[in-house]
């Protein structure tokens, strides 16, 4: 197990953080750490990286613990903090040359991981500039370089991609799937579509709590109550009509001759509804089945007032 | 720990701090030493590098706290300091580092002053009449003296994050530590135990070992204050924990 999280517990000042949070992530798997802000996932990862103690509870990562084996923690996991924190006066090439002696690399071998780091993070064309001079998308990329440079088992990227612009964001996003096939990686977002694009599984917290741990699909299938169909037509249908149809729970009006209409979950209603308009002879302008989107699952999990 | 020296050394170079530092302490000792006919050596008349040695821990009080002052400040500012704490050093290697560095800094800014003593080793009438042993000391006192300023100015840079309170805190401890307890020995309340509390005073040890006697006592004394202060700053770092 590379990650081990027992009823840990973070309290600051009279603030509950983190509330009785346990959970597992194993070997060579990424995990997507989802909550809105404040709900607790920073917390929860500055304590995996032994960078705060917990209140209350254990974590292992690599099997050892934070806090009587810290150096050893930190000596296995590479970690970009929040808000990517950069030596701005230092040049790309000497920044990563400094982070990987204090991971005891030397010599030949340095300058090689830092070769190598340059080419992954796609920094060929910055690595001879000053890091101030760089844009968010590359310091990013240097946070992420730095994050690498000792080949850590354990990766925890915290936020790795916010304020990134749409390009960018796939960059780095590839960069991550890219780099995750032979380690451990937990990162945070409170974007669901991230999630989607690096991982399945995913856990969800909200006010230091978690509300879902589990595969994307599943709880994308767990939240699903209904599904729901818009339909437009030329000219008018009355109400009634759309209501008889078989397997259909309840219709709405929502524009002029534009209906939306549910029905209980897993059912598809677009084949009936296609034949209703041909046996009425009606023309069917408009017929659209509305994915369960991901912010609304999010939306719904998260919004659960913990007690 | 030594990873943490290099680069801050490095980055004392790479900006201005190092020639600023380095420049205006051989400015304003060259011209005290030289040039101002108050405290100028020629108009003395005696070959020996007291005004250095006096004056030039005044220097420091000011110099040492700018070396400093960004250390910890800076990294707790920019949150490099979370950067830092994830990676596998103790809080010691912090701590060390950055202390070194900054000692080394002044210690380089010390070094082109020994130019000083071969001129008035010149100047000396027979030439070469200097007293020796007593500029070793002070050179050997100026330097614990720097050491200490420097771990007075670790422990200011570690309670703020803002730079200037950490300068002004430094320079203030600094002062206190050099001549506050000699004044404070002089006010007649505790006129009993005025030698005690000169004794705490940096001063009193730094003025024995000028007479070119190295004593044990003053030079542990040094070490003392210094490795106090280096653990006030492990204190403070560790804070973070509670």
């Amino acid at each position: 197990m590379s990650i081990l999280v027992k009823n840990l517990t973070k309290i600051y000042g009279s603030q509950k953080a983190v509330n009785d949070i346990s959970f597992e992530v194993g070997k060579g798997e990424i995990v997507g750490f989802l909550g809105p802000n404040g709900a607790g996932k920073s917390t929860t990862m500055k304590i995996a990286t032994s960078y705060v103690p917990p209140t209350e509870g254990q974590v292992m990562v690599g099997g050892y613990d934070v806090v009587s084996h810290s150096i050893d923690v930190k000596r296995i996991t590479g970690y970009l903090p929040e808000h990517n924190p950069l030596y701005l006066d230092m040049y790309v090439h000497e920044y990563l040359r400094f982070i990987g002696r204090l991971y005891g690399l030397r010599g030949r071998a340095l300058k090689n991981r830092v070769e190598d780091m340059v080419m992954l993070c796609g920094l060929t064309l910055e690595q001879n500039k000053k890091i101030e001079t760089l844009s968010k998308g590359y310091r990013q990329r240097v946070g992420l370089a730095q994050a690498l440079i000792h080949d850590p088992d354990v990766l925890i990227l915290d936020e790795p991609t916010s304020g990134l612009d749409p390009n960018q964001l796939i960059e780095i996003r590839k960069l991550i799937k890219d780099i995750s096939t032979n380690k451990t990686v937990v990162f945070s977002t409170h974007i669901m579509q991230e999630v989607s694009a690096l991982c399945d599984r995913v856990i969800v917290i909200n006010q230091g709590e978690i509300v879902a741990d589990d595969q994307l699909s599943n709880l994308m299938k767990g939240q699903q109550h209904e599904t729901v169909v818009i339909v437009e037509f030329e000219g008018n249908v009355s109400l009634q009509h759309l209501r008889a149809l078989t397997g259909v729970k309840s219709v709405e009006v929502v524009g002029n001759s534009q209906f939306k209409i549910m029905a209980h979950a897993g059912v598809d209603l677009r084949p009936e509804i296609f034949r209703f308009a041909a046996d009425n002879k009606l023309s069917l302008i408009g017929l659209k089945q509305e994915e369960n989107s991901l912010e609304n699952i999010f939306r719904e999990l998260t919004s659960m007032q913990g007690a | 720990m030594i990873q943490v020296a290099v680069k801050e050394f490095r980055s004392f170079l790479n900006s201005l701090i190092a020639y600023i530092v380095i420049g205006v302490f051989l400015t304003s000792l060259g011209l005290l030493m030289w040039v101002f006919p108050e405290t100028s050596v020629m108009e003395y008349g005696f070959a020996d590098m007291d005004t250095l040695f006096s004056l030039g821990p005044y220097v420091l009080i000011f110099l040492i706290p700018a070396i400093t002052m960004r250390s910890f400040a800076e990294e707790e500012k920019s949150g490099t300091m979370e950067l830092l704490l994830t990676k596998p050093l103790t809080d010691w290697d912090i701590i060390l580092g950055k202390f070194l560095a900054s000692f080394l800094l002044v210690l380089f800014a010390l070094l082109p002053t020994l130019i000083y003593y071969f001129s008035i080793h010149a100047l000396g009438n027979p030439a070469g009449n200097v007293d020796t042993p007593g500029v070793i000391g002070s050179y050997i006192g100026l330097a614990l003296l720097s050491g200490v300023f420097c771990s007075v100015g670790m422990v200011a840079s570690s309670i703020t994050s803002n730079q200037i309170v950490a300068f002004i805190v430094a320079a203030f401890l600094c002062f206190l530590l050099f001549t506050g307890f000699e004044s404070i020995a002089t006010l007649n309340i505790w006129s009993a135990n005025a030698l005690l509390i000169k004794q705490l005073g940096i001063l009193y040890h730094y003025d024995a070992l000028s007479k070119g006697l190295i004593d044990s006592r003053d030079v542990v004394y040094f070490l003392c204050v210094g490795a106090f202060m280096l653990m006030a700053t492990k204190t403070v770092l560790s804070a973070r924990s509670w």
